[in-house]
């Protein structure tokens, strides 16, 4: 057996090397061939493949995601911008708020149960290694049509997934999504977001400073887990110890993760980090390389420490495995006893592997063997970025054509409405929510299926101010919108999300994303992308809040045929009281229930137009940045000024459905009349910057006064109470009814 | 007052300690958190199991945590009468030690389930459930895999026919039998119950409303009073 050391580099030049079976480019190859000054080892090759890699370098995104820098818009929240593991914002009274989503596509597609649960493992990571305790989590979720027989297996195993790593974590899970699309059969879309809290003062980087000090693995041992293209080397480098038929999916474990979580809380309370680093893509590669690149700019690691749950693994292994679990700490040697004291408390195995030098080298060694000898930022840092071609997809401007006016209208909305609300992307979620812990740790103010996740800052951490504080979450994303106008779905789905969080009364402050797209290879899939991230970020500059952080997921198609580009938009907000929030939907009779916003006719790709004739076509609903702001505006003054009883914003399915869920949030119906002269486009039109408010009978001169302030529209509709939804003169539906519509598709679809 | 302690414990997997300790707290009792490594009750005057999933309940919920050296400590305690309440996995756990009957089985319906369950008091007798009454309902969420409630026929028996039932399910989430929700060792201080009462304690946060609180008033008073 031979191990490929830098010597032995030296001396075979000519070897061939496997860099296209682990997806490098000639001329990527050609690259590190330049920088080395010779042909890589095989471990160097691991490491320059994955760092390299669409996933870890953003090589096809990075030219447009600058946008979010460049035109961001100023922020005094901000304390911690994108390229660090998550932005970090500041809520208030000594405290700040990290916050990031990311994808878990194609691994939850191949193993849906481990594919989802790992996703939620490594998002958790990314906030602990902020330095701050892990809060709550959200999941954005997409599938095929519901009905599909693979979304049978695919979702049921994908909620189990997050349920029961969420659960076992001890996180609540507060909301999200979960919308169905046949364009995601083959290609599901699974986003978990995590929220985390920490002292402002007490913010941790991903650097490694400090020749001299340690640098430590902890948590789980590592396995061969998801190292698919390392097998590719090992049975080219090593033909007789070719161990390719291993799944490539990751085992997540979150007994360990708690453990984890606990232990580096009180690392970082003890004060013991320096730097520190969660193991995800890329495992010890990522975290060696960008903890080097960002600190002294030097580390000598030696691989054969690393402990192993499989010992035969090999150094390519190693270093592209990624087994769960994991973080990577720099600690001075002074502090190494504490340090180890500390994960000794929590079970949790702890190793040296290496220290900080000021080389400017990586250097590692497999049993005093030098495999690995680079300049650590060319791996992190330095690698390619494309300018991808794009142009605008040969059927875009017939889609856009495809006008829903042309569709036959219902002449029945009672049935219509039925049908619209039972429909799976509209009909209760409780199948997949009520699979999820969201009282854990005491916080929850407000959960799905509420407008935006609440809780309140009741976190104890020493030396931290006791606050009334709250903060406010929603992920929003729409498919269809943006198949039909990218730049203005990737601005709907941040307006609706700013709009949720609005609902609760707290203040839209900052925004993290998940861009979903298919291959970046088709030009008309870089189009959409473009124009997505040239979207949001506009729109993110017309509302004031920055783009922290978030996550592409590229290649989401399955031969030629692409997902809808989906840009998930998270947000977050601050309540200054939290004890001011207000609830989703209609919670007391005799409340004046209002119209805010106005209603145009916008029927592209509405959730009517998809029920009832299976239509895509046409333009989505124009974003109106600044009548989401002004609307937001009022929610927070209504709000803090304890106005209202109630409200929910107006999104898939119009007023109908926002009527409807109103209604179904604690069974108190309503009587209203519909302000304009056609009560289809009034019921079903998907305007944006619009909501109902549930507002206190003495307050309604207030509250009308404050919408003109701000130059909201609105609308008297009617008032709370009753059993029954009443559209006068339209419709009527009893509570009962519509309770039955609303929660009986997904059990008889999923059991 | 004399200052009412009760201890927290937490095992490597607990979840619920904080809310728990919360919960003790508001009722206006000391929270005294308990290692699962020590062989120390700190001289608690009563003891809250909360829920979670000790030891990442790879193998029968519980069955590891039962063997903690504070286990070792805690299981006389309690059989000498200290009062003690294990909620979800506090109960499974309890029910591993032997200090109540039966086991927590998986779900009928196989899925884990979150919901605010409605419930209705039985036996009240208890140093944790005094400011409840026989028969009253309340709303207190329930949050589980594995919370049916089994054990054979002659302790189902025994214990409907002890009082030792505490509370029932009305609209049973889980298959459990007759469906117990909770119960009562015969001397009547050691409880276990699947539902969560410290998640049920504040107007704000949590569950609606604070129908759960009452396990914490009545301890504190029954240690005041003791």
């Amino acid at each position: 057996m031979t191990l490929d050391t830098v010597g032995r580099a030296h001396e075979t030049p000519d070897e061939r090397q496997p860099y296209t079976e682990l997806g490098m480019k000639d001329d990527e190859y050609a690259r590190v061939r330049e920088i080395l000054g010779r042909r890589p080892t095989s471990s160097e090759l691991a490491i320059y493949s994955v760092m390299w890699s669409e996933h870890c370098s953003y090589k096809s995104s990075k030219v447009h995601l600058r946008q979010f820098s460049t035109k961001a818009p100023k922020s005094d929240a901000l304390l911690v911008g994108m390229g660090e593991n998550a932005g970090v914002v500041d809520i208030g009274d000594g405290w700040a708020a990290t916050f990031k989503i990311e994808s878990h596509n194609h691994p939850s597609y191949v193993e849906p149960h481990q594919g989802a649960a790992t996703g939620v493992g490594g998002i958790v990571r990314d906030i602990m290694s902020m330095g701050a305790r892990p809060i709550a989590v959200m999941d954005s979720l997409r599938f095929g049509a519901a009905d599909a027989p693979d979304t049978r297996r695919v979702l049921p195993g994908v909620v189990e997934g997050i349920s029961s790593y969420g659960n076992c974590l001890g996180l609540p899970n507060i909301g999200g999504e979960v919308a169905f699309d046949p364009c995601y059969i083959g290609n599901p879309l699974v986003n978990a977001l995590c929220v985390g809290l920490l002292r402002k003062d007490k913010i941790k980087l991903a650097t490694a400073p400090g020749p001299g000090n340690k640098v430590v693995l902890f948590g789980a041992l590592t396995g061969p887990d998801g190292i698919g293209g390392a097998s590719v080397l090992a049975s080219a480098t090593f033909e007789e110890e070719s161990q390719a038929k291993r799944p490539s999916v990751q085992v997540g474990d979150p007994f360990m993760e708690k453990l984890l979580i606990e232990c580096c809380l009180e690392l970082f309370e003890a004060d013991v980090v320096v730097g520190i680093q969660d193991l995800g893509a890329a495992g010890v590669s990522c975290a060696t390389t960008e903890l080097a690149a960002k600190g002294t700019g030097g580390m000598d690691v030696r691989l054969d420490l690393v402990p192993l749950r499989d010992p035969t693994l090999r150094p390519e292994e190693i270093l592209m495995s990624e087994s769960q679990e994991r973080m990577m700490a720099v600690v001075t040697p002074d502090d190494i006893d504490a340090f180890t004291a500390i994960c000794n408390k929590w079970d949790i195995p702890v190793t040296v592997i290496g220290e900080v030098t000021d080389t400017g080298r990586l250097v590692m060694t497999w049993h005093g063997e030098t495999i690995v000898d680079i300049p650590p930022g060319t791996a992190a840092d330095e690698g390619p970025v494309y300018e991808r071609p794009l142009h605008e997809p040969a059927g875009q401007s017939a889609l856009n054509a495809a006008d829903p006016a042309m569709l036959p209208r219902p002449s029945d909305l009672r049935a219509a409405l039925l049908s619209v609300l039972g429909s799976p992307n509209i009909a209760s979620k409780e199948w997949v929510t009520s699979q999820y812990d969201r009282y854990v740790r005491g916080n929850t103010v407000l959960a799905q299926p509420a407008d935006a996740g609440v809780l309140r800052i009741g976190e104890i951490m020493p030396g931290a101010t006791t606050t009334n504080r709250g903060i406010a979450l929603a992920t929003d994303g729409n498919g269809r919108y943006a198949k039909l106008d990218p730049y203005a779905g990737a601005q709907l789905a941040l307006a609706e999300a700013y709009r949720n969080v609005a609902m609760t009364g707290a203040v839209p402050l900052a925004v993290t994303n998940c861009l979903n797209f298919g291959s970046p290879e088709d030009p008309e899939v870089m189009w959409q992308f473009a124009e997505a991230t040239r979207g949001l970020a506009d729109a993110c500059r017309a509302l004031g809040v920055p783009v922290t952080g978030g996550n592409v997921s590229f290649y989401n198609q399955t031969g030629s045929a692409a997902v809808h580009p989906t840009p998930v938009v998270g947000v977050l907000g601050v309540l200054d009281d939290v004890g001011t929030r207000v609830r989703s939907g209609f919670t007391e009779e005799g409340a004046r229930v209002v119209l805010l916003g106005e209603t145009h006719e916008e029927f592209g790709g509405s959730a009517w137009a998809q029920v009832a004739h299976d239509h895509l076509g046409g333009l989505p609903p124009a974003a109106d940045l600044p009548a989401e702001q002004a609307l937001a505006k009022v929610m927070a003054a209504a709000a803090s000024r304890g106005l209202l009883t109630g409200a929910h914003d107006l999104s898939d399915g119009g007023l109908a459905v926002a009527l409807a869920e109103a209604c179904l949030a604690q069974g108190v119906g309503c009587t209203v009349s519909l302000p304009g002269d056609d009560a289809f486009v009034d019921l079903f039109s998907e305007s944006s910057a619009r909501a109902l408010a549930a507002v206190k009978p003495e307050a309604f001169a207030e509250f009308v006064e404050l919408c003109h302030k701000h130059d909201v529209a609105c609308y008297g509709l009617g008032v709370t109470g009753g059993a029954s939804l009443v559209v006068e003169d339209v419709l009527e539906i009893p509570v009962d009814e519509l309770r039955q519509t609303h929660q009986a598709t997904l059990p008889a679809i999923f059991g | 007052m004399s200052g009412a302690r009760v201890g927290v414990v937490t095992f490597p997997g607990t979840l619920d300690d904080q809310d728990a300790a919360r919960a003790v707290r508001l009722a206006g009792a000391e929270a005294v958190p308990l290692w699962h490594a020590d062989h120390d009750l700190k001289g608690v005057d009563a003891v809250f199991l909360p829920g979670g999933f000790s030891y990442g309940d790879y193998l029968r919920c519980g069955a590891i945590s039962r063997f903690a050296p504070l286990m070792e400590e805690l299981i006389p305690a309690a059989r000498a009468g200290l009062p003690v309440l294990g909620t979800c996995n506090g109960f499974q756990i309890l029910c591993e030690a032997h200090l109540l009957p039966g086991a927590l089985t998986r779900n009928a319906g196989l899925h884990y389930v979150c919901r605010d369950q409605k419930l209705r008091f039985e036996n009240v007798d208890t140093p944790w459930t005094s400011d409840y009454a026989p028969g009253q309902e309340v709303v207190i969420p329930v949050k589980h895999g594995e919370g049916r409630f089994v054990a054979n026929e002659t302790t189902i028996t025994g214990l409907e026919a002890n009082g030792q039932v505490v509370l029932r399910y009305v609209g049973n989430p889980n298959g459990s039998l007759n469906d117990i929700a909770g119960i009562r060792n015969e001397a009547g201080n050691v409880i276990g119950l699947m539902p969560h009462p410290e998640h049920a304690v504040e107007e704000l946060t949590g569950a609606p409303g604070t129908d759960g609180l009452g396990f914490f008033t009545s301890i504190m008073k029954a240690l005041v009073n003791a």
